[in-house]
């Protein structure tokens, strides 16, 4: 008979904040990144990154519950084939993933349709949430960070062509 | 179907199809069906092909692919629809992404249904749309003969709009050539 | 002495091409012959079915879920449902396992020779590509007699399968895979020695088990450098009664993935005979009642490698996410890593390699 595998598939809730903590903890355990998908549930964003070991067939999903407003970090300063499931992210459910390498600053697909994912009702929270974290001046770091990454990235382009 | 006069040629293109009626359109070319008996070849370049058989149904991104592989086929021309979701668009009718069928950008003469559509039904298609060639290519030729110059609007009104008058491109080029031979001989 | 200096081109792959059966676009970054960078442009096929969930009931969304792809069409049916199953505690028939696992096996050997065609098409070896598929007939002639499809089964539903195979449909497998594997013995022969073959595949499109780990690799694919993973050893469906070992090479060159996936073909084959010995009686399918209400994670190995299934349902008939995350989406960076320092004219068969499924990938 071939070898049996007896996996644990566990879904473990972690904070915003703690993501890339958790992230560079699965690295350093050998852990490769599986699938990374984000869900719209009752007024919230849920995000799954599931991660798997190649010896024991073990998976191990991270799920992060957040506003609609809020930012996310990049994960790929540890796992660089990350860009696509965040890119998808957020061109289809309008997640706010910062500095994403490469950004394809929502034409991963090229579709007509806005974050089509996302319904409607959930399009005007999104904004309105916006605009009370900008009015209160939150999260400018991130802003200028995200502003320099972006000049880089075209800079680099013109430079190729 | 009678005697076959000239062998078109097949282009094939996947517009957001699923990928089950393109394979099936290239099990047609393979030994246990083959389509080659009837002097249908697959090419891959539009300008030499005759026959365009399209699979799945048109979104956003293929519509200006579709429309430009169209128009870079030189008349007279065919297009054949493969496949539910080339006719009408298919299981993915309501999708936020798929705009319908095949016949939103471009005119279709042959409707293929089927999901996946079965090579027999491809090859029916095929035939079908092999004898409209004829009879498209026989009205071109008789006018030709008739008119003794080549008839642009044969199956596609838009194109003296698009295109200019060959008379008065060769006209052009004639002036062209004269302009500078005189120029040449002044000089010297 | 000054180095010539060397200007950058940026050439454009697709989305039509000869070599290609999908649109997709790349943007190859050339300095002279040798491809520098390359910027993959998908989004052709992307028709954005995950959010048909919400316009069909979880009953009739598993032939969405078929039409996925038509090539790994089994595949994302009966991941789909097996998701469901598992959202709702439905426990399946026996028989209704094992008959999955045949299915699931011949969609692998078609799969599979279907992209032995196409491999051979990008090198130029038509002969041996009309070979392949003429071979890859006879599996779908299987197919036709026990589910009436050639490419879209259309047998899986939620709590078991829609049709049977009868003693009698199972006498004609087991014979016509004795002819597909002798006549099969021929053309592994073929790809495994002829010059031709070697010159175009061997060396070509390295990668190491360290890279393939970083890329998120999974499938034939990773198998090929060396990485003895295969989904299927969690025992899903009926493999868990079944014996197997994965089939690992170590060059993770072009020449070593050609050897795992026809040698994966072998192993089918041999699946199926085991399947057919063993398979008891018993029911077809349990009746579901109610909605599903929770989330579940599925992995199955398709024929392209590890593709996930996401279901999460909200206690109505219409689910809130699916998600489905295919093999292709995992292996395009590991297809980019090997493009960077090839030469222009090997692009096609190092886009062909990794067994493309572009339909899956942007579903």
């Amino acid at each position: 008979m071939s070898a049996k595998f007896t996996p644990k598939e566990t879904i473990r809730v972690i904070e915003k904040d703690g993501l890339l903590r958790e992230v560079m903890a699965m690295k350093s355990r050998g852990m490769r990144l599986s699938q990374a998908c984000a869900s719209y549930k009752d007024g919230k964003y849920e995000l799954s990154y599931s991660f798997s070991d190649d010896e024991t067939l073990d998976y191990e999903t991270l799920r992060v519950v957040c506003d609609l407003a809020d930012r996310i970090p990049s994960i790929h300063d540890f796992y660089s084939c990350a860009s696509f499931y965040e890119n998808e992210m957020r061109e289809l459910f309008g997640v706010k993933i910062e500095l994403i390498e490469p950004d394809y600053h929502n034409k991963l697909y090229r579709i007509k349709a806005e974050t089509p994912f996302l319904p409607e009702d959930a399009k005007a929270e999104q904004k309105k949430q916006e605009q009370e974290i900008s009015l209160s001046g939150a999260d400018s770091d991130l802003d200028l960070a995200q502003a320099a990454a972006d000049e880089k990235l075209a800079s680099g382009k013109k430079e190729e062509k | 179907m009678g005697k076959v006069k000239r062998s078109p040629w097949l282009l094939h293109y996947d517009a957001s199809s699923c990928n089950g009626c393109d394979i099936e359109v290239l099990a047609c070319m393979t030994p246990v069906y083959d389509v080659e008996r009837f002097g249908v070849v697959n090419t891959a370049d539009p300008m030499q092909a005759d026959i365009l058989l399209v699979t799945g149904g048109v979104n956003s991104q293929s519509a200006e692919v579709v429309k430009q592989l169209y128009d870079q086929m030189a008349r007279p021309k065919v297009v054949v629809a493969v496949g539910i979701c080339a006719c009408t668009g298919g299981v993915f009718k309501d999708c936020y992404n798929i705009n319908g069928g095949v016949d939103t950008v471009i005119p279709v003469d042959v409707y293929v249904p089927g999901c996946a559509a079965r090579p027999e039904s491809i090859i029916d298609g095929v035939v079908k749309a092999v004898q409209i060639f004829q009879e498209r290519s026989d009205a071109h030729d008789k006018y030709v003969k008739e008119h003794g110059e080549s008839e642009r609007n044969l199956n596609d009104p838009d194109a003296a709009a698009r295109e200019g008058n060959p008379a008065d491109f060769f006209d052009a080029i004639t002036k062209t050539s004269e302009g500078s031979r005189n120029k040449e001989a002044e000089k010297k | 002495m000054e180095e010539r200096e060397k200007k950058r081109s940026v050439v454009p792959f697709g989305p039509q091409h000869p070599v290609l059966p999908e649109p997709i676009h790349l943007d190859l970054v050339l300095e002279d012959e040798k491809v520098v960078d390359v910027i993959p442009s998908i989004g052709f096929i992307h028709r954005g079915l995950e959010d048909l969930v919400k316009k069909r009931d979880f009953n009739e969304y598993v032939y969405v879920a078929e039409r996925t792809c038509g090539i790994c069409s089994f595949g994302h049916g009966l991941g789909y449902v097996e998701a469901v199953e598992k959202c709702m505690n439905v426990e399946v028939p026996i028989r209704a396992k094992y008959l999955r696992t045949i299915w699931s096996e011949m969609s692998r050997i078609h799969s599979h020779l279907l992209w032995a065609g196409l491999m051979a098409d990008a090198f130029g070896f038509e002969n041996l590509f009309y070979q392949c598929w003429r071979l890859r007939e006879k599996n779908l002639d299987l197919v036709e007699m026990t589910t009436g499809g050639r490419l879209i089964y259309s047998v899986n539903k939620v709590g078991g399968v829609l049709k049977d195979i009868t003693p009698d449909m199972q006498k004609v497998i087991l014979n016509n895979l004795s002819e597909l594997e002798a006549e099969l013995r021929d053309v592994y022969k073929t790809f495994m020695t002829d010059y031709s073959v070697q010159e175009r595949t061997r060396g070509v499109g390295v990668l190491t088990k360290e890279q393939v780990h970083d890329l998120g690799c999974c499938g034939p694919y990773a198998r090929a450098s060396g990485v003895a993973r295969d989904i299927r050893q969690l025992g899903y469906e009926a493999y868990g009664e079944l014996d197997f070992e994965p089939v690992v090479s170590n060059d993770g060159d072009n020449y070593a993935r050609c050897d795992v996936r026809l040698r994966e073909v072998f192993q089918s084959i041999d699946l199926i005979r085991q399947a057919i010995a063993k398979i008891p009686n018993g029911e077809l399918s349990v009746p579901v009642k109610g909605n599903p209400d929770g989330e579940a994670f599925i992995r199955i190995e398709q024929p392209r490698g590890e593709a996930i299934y996401y279901v999460e349902g909200n206690g109505t008939k219409f689910l809130n996410r699916f998600r489905l995350r295919t093999p292709t989406f995992a292996n395009i960076p590991g297809m980019c890593e090997t493009m960077k320092g090839c030469s222009y004219a090997d692009i096609p068969l190092l886009v062909v390699t990794i067994d493309p499924c572009i339909s899956c990938t942007e579903r």
